[in-house]
């Protein structure tokens, strides 16, 4: 008798969201585990957004500072060079410049960038606050309104300031990244309240907070990858949205990224070692169940779609 | 099933004053209102206990068995505030039982205070390496401990096993490892060995509203696998026998006419049994 590969299905299936004005980037939508495409049905790549920010990146390493050396001063230039020239599917704007501790930026300034931005673009927009929870709360409003009807993803809402948030991106037509911190029982408690409010549950991308590889990946791995199974095993619909990998911004901040070849030569070269330290941080939560990724690099960035290329 | 209630805890703001006065009065009424709620047995928890131990200890018992003629049980890390309670015990009202020994070797002069004073000890199924992963784990524990009651002179029908019960907020799947754990302690010997569990850890960290909910059919759960014993709120498990009926019925599959109460019992088992993900917010789903 011949072999036959045994094959696993599952009641629950994650929901498929599509984004942008012309919902030109979807991602979601498989009832199988993350390229078990043999087992059901994987219809949609993971979708990988350019990070780019409202401030010239002065905190990042410079290894991925300087590939944006000379468009990275205006957030404009910047994500018009990630669409026109890096060919960026989407990308993801963080107004970390309204944090208090930096440039400490009003919400009506936000506004008028995210505006500008989005007059210059014509692919999806991720709309990422400061991660500062009241701060978010009144810059996240602002700026949703300021997207009306673009169709963005707006983040992060968590448990101390998802009322206000969920309520400006549900009233504006947006989609809303969930954030908890790597904790499954809170992941799914927190999409419980959200839903509560009214917000529809196939509008939401759930975060169960990103690490970097070294730094605690395999929690964030484990939590995704239990999500991803009471979504598909137990048809949890709680955990059926997609899931963020909001990568760079864990993985440009770790030492095997920054610290200089001169200190530590026999780690090679810190420009490849910074590359495939996103790569993988990538990969792994790819491969864990994210569809949706933040990334910095455009080499990493590559390589992971080559990696999507491959699997899918 | 011995009910050992759980409300003379030091964690308890009212009982921790009363502990620190030694004011008889508020320790007294909880252990009569225990009592007529079907305790069969005080748990006195004074915690580390590290000052003043032995008199507290010793002053709990007496002022426990003063009106209720109860054991006591002795909840304390503290093996000298043990000695002075077993020493002040009344063994009249039945033996007391100690709270606990484990695997971990600062913990076996305990069962040297069990053997001498006669007492129950119960077993905590931990070691020094950190907490048990599943059922099986807890069995290889409980066989260290109850090689280590023997060598020190605890028959093994005066030891109650502790599967260790987590909370279901963080821990989920151990709710069930701690179920099949019962089961399978008490395959370890012939008779049976004796189980107890700390019964509402299962819903620390919980709402207040679903405490008593996860406390009851997790109770109902662990006394169809054979529990013996429970450090648990007597006024919960009165009610929780009350609707033992319910549960079976629901666990047979029937229909309640009583929707609400049908979906609360449905859904809790769902999460104990790990089959739906724990959320504060899963009745409301």
């Amino acid at each position: 008798m011949a072999f036959a590969a045994p094959k696993e299905t599952y009641p629950g299936k994650v929901f498929q969201i599509a984004i942008g004005a012309d919902q030109s980037a979807v991602f979601g939508g498989e009832n199988v585990l993350s390229f078990h495409s043999f087992e059901g049905n994987a219809p949609n790549r993971p979708v990988i957004a350019y990070e780019i920010q409202d401030i010239p990146p002065e905190d990042w390493p410079e290894t991925v500072r300087k590939v944006y050396e000379g468009v990275s001063g205006d957030p404009v230039t910047w994500a018009k060079h990630c669409q026109n020239e890096l060919k960026a599917k989407a990308i993801a704007l963080r107004l970390i410049g309204t944090h208090p501790d930096r440039e400490n930026r009003s919400p009506e300034e936000a506004a008028k960038i995210v505006k500008d931005v989005l007059s210059s673009i014509n692919i999806p927009l991720i709309i990422l606050g400061s991660n500062h929870v009241e701060k978010d709360a009144a810059v996240l409003v602002a700026v949703a309104e300021a997207a009306k009807d673009k169709n963005c993803v707006i983040g992060k809402a968590q448990e101390a300031n998802y009322k206000t948030i969920a309520a400006a991106a549900m009233a504006n037509h947006h989609k809303l990244i969930a954030m908890s911190e790597l904790d499954i029982n809170l992941s799914k408690q927190l999409n419980i309240l959200i839903t509560q409010m009214g917000f529809d549950k196939e509008k939401l991308i759930t975060d169960p907070m990103c690490s970097a590889l070294g730094y605690g990946l395999e929690y964030t791995y484990s939590v995704m990858e239990r999500i991803r199974l009471a979504a598909l095993t137990q048809n949890d619909a709680t955990m059926q949205p997609p899931m963020l990998g909001d990568v760079g911004m864990y993985v440009w901040k770790v030492k095997e990224t920054q610290a200089p070849e001169a200190d530590l030569p026999y780690w090679g070269s810190l420009e490849e070692r910074g590359i495939a330290w996103e790569t993988v941080t990538a990969g792994a939560l790819m491969v864990a169940g994210a569809e949706l990724l933040i990334m910095r690099h455009p080499r990493a960035v590559k390589a992971v779609e080559n990696f999507i290329d491959e699997l899918m | 099933m011995l009910i050992i209630g759980e409300k003379l805890s030091i964690i308890a703001k009212r009982v921790r004053e009363a502990m620190m006065k030694k004011d008889k009065g508020p320790i007294q009424e909880i252990a009569i209102r225990q009592w007529k709620e079907g305790s069969g047995m005080i748990d006195a928890n004074i915690g580390p206990a590290e000052d003043g131990g032995e008199d507290l200890m010793r002053w709990m018992v007496t002022t426990i068995q003063e009106v209720v003629p109860l054991p006591v049980c002795l909840d304390t890390t503290n093996s000298r505030a043990i000695e002075a309670g077993l020493k002040a015990h009344n063994n009249q009202w039945g033996r007391a039982l100690i709270n606990s020994t484990s695997n971990d070797p600062e913990r076996f002069p305990i069962l040297e205070l069990g053997a001498k004073y006669n007492a129950q000890v119960i077993g905590l199924t931990v070691g020094k390496g950190g907490l048990p992963a599943d059922a099986e784990e807890r069995c290889v524990i409980a066989a260290e401990i109850m090689g280590r009651a023997m060598e020190y002179g605890v028959p093994l029908e005066d030891l109650f096993l502790d599967p260790l019960v987590l909370q279901i907020a963080t821990s989920q799947d151990h709710a069930r490892h701690v179920i099949k754990a019962i089961g399978m302690f008490q395959e370890m010997n012939d008779p049976p060995m004796k189980t107890v569990v700390g019964l509402s850890n299962i819903s620390n960290g919980c709402p207040k509203t679903l405490r008593p909910v996860l406390n009851k059919y997790f109770y109902l759960l662990l006394t169809d696998a054979g529990l013996s014993a429970a450090i648990a709120d007597s006024h919960e498990m009165a009610e929780a026998v009350n609707e033992k009926a319910l549960v079976a019925d629901v666990l047979a599959g029937k229909q309640l006419s009583d929707t609400k109460k049908m979906l609360e019992i449905s859904k809790t088992l769902d999460v104990i049994m790990g089959r739906t993900l724990y959320a504060h917010s899963y009745l409301e789903m």
